[in-house]
């Protein structure tokens, strides 16, 4: 049972808060010979496991190091091309990791406001009349649960699907936030929250829940 | 652990003459900041106006109230939260014909508990926060109110009494899922 990651997101629909709590790191190292059996191709700047499935390394993942010595985007630390490396029959056997790479600020900001029009557009297409958002979204590998408060400030967990009582948590972090967001006189409305007294409170919630696991918090 | 077990031995209730004498020492200091009585209201008001706008997500928090589609429903809700932030009752009355305006009426009014107001300033209006508050506190879930005084026992009233004029939904604020 595990709480993955938290985004509060304003009325505006802006992101104010995110916390990544437990994700699971995937990474995979692996010595290759000539020529390699995985292939790559460059994909947002990164590259990127195209085809070839083998020994956890899967399709999606990104090359983090070439020989213990990290790529940043398509260059090595030394300033080499990784591709113009890994081309050449030279340098090998060569070391390699991969790793699914975790989100970038832009791209949790971007994914987070992706998400207000897909709760406005929830309540569009219900069949129902005074149908609320989207609250709970489930997939294979993660569930989240989404709660609006009334006065339109979001509260998402993202979590395994086994977690229980995330009713529960999301209640408590709106009490957190009323708290020690609000109650602070130097932080302002509709702004990220910087708050350490905040942080510490909500780390502790998250991990009760976790273990706990169960309605009562 | 219910939430109503958690509320009774609440560790954030703090002594109300602490709570009356620090905003008596904020008027005090704003009598001298301003001088002009009417700007101390005014100053009041907004101050009271910014809680309000934090309080409320507070108080939605705690209390767990839903939303509401009528006055009345406000008006039950704005009891509550007396009860909860200043440990009174208030009783609700002198409803208008139209339902759109109603009294909160407070027989001792905890924030004045230690106060006469001396005779230069027989136009302020010592409370005037509470009107702010909730002002503030109902625009944030999108209900555009009026709050006023026209009674106070500094001045010789019976009863502290607070008007309440509810003027618009704030249909645009509305968050898409509660309309």
């Amino acid at each position: 049972m595990t709480v993955h990651s938290l985004y509060i997101l304003s009325k505006s629909g802006g992101l104010i808060y995110q916390h990544d709590h437990n994700i699971p790191t995937v990474e995979h190292e692996k010595t290759f010979s000539y020529p390699l059996e995985v292939k790559l191709e460059v994909q947002n700047r990164n590259i990127v496991v195209s085809y070839g499935q083998r020994d956890g390394i899967k399709v999606g993942h990104t090359l983090m190091a070439v020989n213990g010595m990290k790529v940043t985007g398509q260059q090595l630390e030394d300033g080499r091309d990784a591709m113009l490396v890994l081309a050449d029959e030279a340098n090998y056997p060569i070391n390699l990791k991969f790793a699914r790479p975790r989100l970038t600020t832009n791209e949790k900001i971007f994914q987070a406001s992706m998400f207000y029009p897909l709760y406005a557009l929830a309540c569009q297409l219900s069949p129902e009349q005074r149908s609320s958002g989207i609250e709970i979204l489930e997939a294979d590998n993660f569930r989240m649960n989404c709660f609006q408060t009334l006065t339109g400030v979001k509260f998402m967990v993202i979590s395994d699907v086994k977690q229980t009582g995330i009713d529960n948590l999301l209640h408590r972090v709106y009490e957190i936030y009323s708290d020690f967001a609000l109650k602070n006189p130097f932080y302002s409305l509709e702004m990220p929250i910087r708050c350490e007294l905040f942080d510490e409170h909500l780390k502790s919630a998250l991990e009760q829940a976790e273990r706990l696991g169960i309605s009562n918090i | 652990m219910s939430r109503q077990s958690m509320r009774a031995n609440d560790p954030k209730k703090v002594s109300g003459e602490l709570f009356t004498l620090t905003y008596g020492s904020l008027v005090a200091q704003l009598l001298k900041d301003y001088e002009n009585v009417d700007d101390v209201n005014r100053q009041l008001e907004r101050m009271g106006y910014n809680i309000g706008m934090r309080l409320i997500e507070d108080f939605l928090a705690r209390a767990n109230p839903g939303r509401c589609y009528d006055l009345r429903d406000t008006a039950d809700k704005i009891q509550q939260a007396f009860k909860l932030y200043l440990g009174v009752s208030p009783s609700i009355g002198s409803w208008s014909p139209g339902g759109d305006e109603f009294s909160v009426v407070l027989e001792t009014n905890p924030m004045a508990e230690f106060v006469e107001l001396p005779d230069h300033c027989l136009g302020l209006r010592y409370s005037n926060i509470m009107a702010g508050v909730i002002r503030g506190a109902c625009e944030m879930v999108q209900l555009e109110v009026m709050a006023w005084f026209i009674a106070d026992q500094l001045k010789g009233d019976n009863v502290t009494e607070i008007r309440v004029k509810f003027v618009k939904r704030l249909e645009d604020a509305i968050p898409a899922g509660e309309d």
